[in-house]
């Protein structure tokens, strides 16, 4: 059973990592009161924005990771402007956030395909390498952690969780978070405080942007090793784990877990006998059914922002 | 009437941003247009086509629209028209029945399991106020990945592990003779279905009473309730219904244009459902129209790609821009605004130099 889990566990946390920082992203959307459904469109994106950069350096670096560093940061910055899109539809003329979000998924979908096919012909955009597995020097040979966490393990899953510490840092501990955070709950108040609604979930949306694009180009240069004009619902799954982990940082890390775990089993089922004693389908449908039933349990007592969704009037009192 | 005017914009800035699309990758919009538009109506075969594309917008557009006008936000209308579509694909697969007796039994499939995937938002809807968006994007994933396992394990093609074996001729809605008759176009006994649909519908809406208490709700949950009316009856009532519709849309898509179901994907028109039902503001007639509208962007796209070198996904591209400037129509009605009281003042201005002269 142990060597089970240690032989799953590296894989898990892959698949966990693009989870964890698109859910994060969304977080930073919704705790400054703007419902972001467009992370799976963002994803696309990154993925997108990743693979053609990535692509196109190639011949000038060959096989230098730094080449796939500039192009994670070209995905955070394309799904930040892409985001933009969002922003002006929801807080600047206030849309229903619901098909904006819509909106953005679709546009994705199509406008990447549609231009990788015109640059490819296929509508695929393959990189030559991604990220390489490692082992930590040193840290991978401490018991137990050392097995969990240190070994065929990729640099970005240190620096996702690098972001995740800031972010928790960001969100309670500075001027920047209180104010997201009281844009989200009571946006009237916030703007009686002197804050400037608008501003601050500008500054939400594009941080969801941001690392959703992040998120989407870090599953394409780990586990999917191209681009193909989707993430397979993985922004979906984001926004589970968002709500699963109601709305907090540490809530999100333990959802998106849970659910990369969940996942991994599943994809790793058919090769490993072992693992098929769950059927798929259940792990599959695991998060989503979990999901329906924490809005249930939490119904009463939802830690969603309470202005979740409304578009900021400031002359509505 | 305006928002005609607002959704006629929204369509035309989207062909607008396509056009551009289509110039800045080094295409000719003009050339790229009217192979698309040709495509999807050079002739009597190329529009059957176009209708039998828009046939399952016609339902899942319906879909959205009915469940709008309660003031629910169906975007599940994917996983609906998933499972509706895998019910009757298995009642297909299974029962042995004449073709009359099979299609009534896997249009009821269809409908039913539709349905019963709209029932668990509405159920939680009603009694624990849950948020329907929320609840509808995880049953379609919950769809997603049962029709994903469950199509191979009791499905299975006969070649491919990734779609289900085909339908028989008498489980199938298409009719040789209305094939014919279009000249080979893949048009089906879909098509009916859904004009039919949009009657019964707007029927609903406008003529009962069961119509007139969903729209109470949809204005006004309170005052609904105040008037005595049954806001979670209703509400449950319209997702039933909306589901109902999108499981049709799986009927004649999964056993009328195509003829089998495959797996690892969500349909796509459960999206444009919502794309159909915003344009046409959530009119049933303008329902019909738009959904065709997109049928033809949609079946013509085969045509321009082969005739020119612009990839078929500006079609998609154009379809998702209309709902980004329906969205924000607010904008547009800005505009149609401005422009309206220019023409009241250059009237007023040219009434006052009338009477001065």
């Amino acid at each position: 059973m142990w060597d089970l889990i240690v032989d799953i566990f590296p894989y898990a946390v892959i698949y966990t990592i693009p989870l964890l920082i698109t859910a994060l992203g969304g977080l930073f959307s919704e705790r400054s009161g703007v419902v972001n459904i467009g992370l799976e469109g963002l994803m696309v994106v990154g993925a997108f924005t990743g693979a053609l950069v990535i692509f196109q350096l190639h011949d000038a670096w060959t096989n230098h990771p730094i080449v796939l560093w500039i192009g994670l940061l070209a995905a955070a910055l394309f799904g930040a402007v892409f985001s933009l899109l969002h922003a002006f539809a929801s807080i600047h003329l206030s849309a229903n956030q619901i098909i904006s979000g819509t909106a953005i998924n679709m546009i994705a979908g199509a406008l990447t395909v549609f231009l990788a096919r015109n640059m490819t012909g296929s509508g695929n955009i393959r990189i030559v390498s991604g990220f390489q597995p490692f082992d930590v020097p040193l840290l991978s040979s401490i018991p137990v952690v050392g097995e969990l966490l240190f070994t065929k393990t990729y640099a970005t899953t240190y620096v996702i969780l690098l972001i995740l510490v800031v972010c928790v840092f960001v969100l309670y501990k500075t001027k920047f978070g209180l104010r997201l955070r009281a844009c989200g709950e009571n946006p009237q108040a916030a703007e009686a405080a002197g804050i400037n609604v608008y501003k601050i979930r500008y500054m939400g949306v594009l941080i969801s942007g941001a690392f959703a694009g992040l998120g989407g180009a870090i599953m394409m240069v780990t586990f999917a090793g191209e681009f193909t004009g989707s993430v397979a619902g993985l922004g979906f799954l984001a926004l589970a784990s968002l709500i699963f982990g109601q709305w907090r940082p540490l809530g999100i890390l333990g959802a998106t877990l849970f659910f990369g775990f969940a996942s991994t089993v599943a994809n790793v089922s058919q090769v490993n006998p072992a693992l098929q004693v769950i059927p798929p389908i259940l792990l599959k449908v695991f998060p989503y059914v979990v999901t329906l039933i924490a809005l249930v349990l939490f119904s009463k007592s939802s830690q969603a922002p309470k202005a979740i969704g409304e578009p900021f009037d400031s002359a509505k009192r | 009437m305006r928002n005609t005017i607002v959704s006629l914009l929204a369509v035309l800035f989207g062909l607008l941003a396509g056009a551009l699309l289509m110039a800045v990758t080094g295409h000719n919009p003009f050339e790229g247009y009217r192979y698309l538009f040709e495509g999807g109506m050079r002739d009597i075969s190329r529009f059957g086509d176009t209708l039998a594309t828009a046939t399952p917008l016609i339902f899942t557009g319906l879909s959205v629209a009915f469940a709008f006008r309660t003031g629910l936000f169906n975007i599940g209308a994917a996983g609906q028209m998933l499972f509706g579509g895998f019910c009757a694909t298995a009642v297909g697969l299974t029962l042995d029945l004449s073709k009359p007796l099979m299609l009534v039994c896997t249009v009821l499939a269809g409908f039913l399991g539709g349905a019963l995937w709209a029932f668990i938002p509405g159920l939680l809807k009603a009694k624990f106020n849950v948020h329907e968006v929320v609840s509808t994007i995880m049953m379609n994933w919950i769809a997603y990945w049962t029709i994903y396992y469950m199509v191979p394990a009791y499905f299975k093609g006969e070649y491919l592990e990734t779609e289900s074996r085909q339908l028989p001729d008498f489980a199938s809605l298409k009719s040789p003779f209305l094939s014919e008759a279009f000249g080979g176009s893949y048009i089906n006994l879909g098509i009916f279905l859904a004009v039919l649909a949009v009657i019964v519908i707007a029927f609903i809406i406008n003529k009962t009473t069961l119509g007139y208490e969903l729209k109470a709700v949809g204005f006004n949950r309170h005052a609904a309730e105040y008037a005595g009316i049954g806001v979670n009856r209703g509400i449950i009532v319209s997702m039933l219904i909306a589901g109902g519709l999108a499981g049709l849309g799986g009927v004649a898509e999964f056993t009328g244009n195509a003829s089998n179901i495959q797996i690892g994907k969500l349909p796509t028109q459960g999206f444009d459902g919502i794309a159909v039902a915003l344009l046409a503001n959530n009119a049933p007639l303008g329902v019909l129209f738009a959904a065709v509208f997109f049928g033809l962007l949609y079946s013509g796209r085969g045509f321009m790609n082969a005739m020119t070198d612009v990839p078929p996904e500006i079609a998609d591209s154009i379809i998702a821009i209309i709902i980004y400037f329906a969205a924000t129509s607010i904008l547009i009605e800005r505009l149609v605004r401005k422009l309206l009281r220019i023409r009241a003042d250059k009237r007023e201005q040219s009434a006052e130099k009338g009477r001065e002269s």
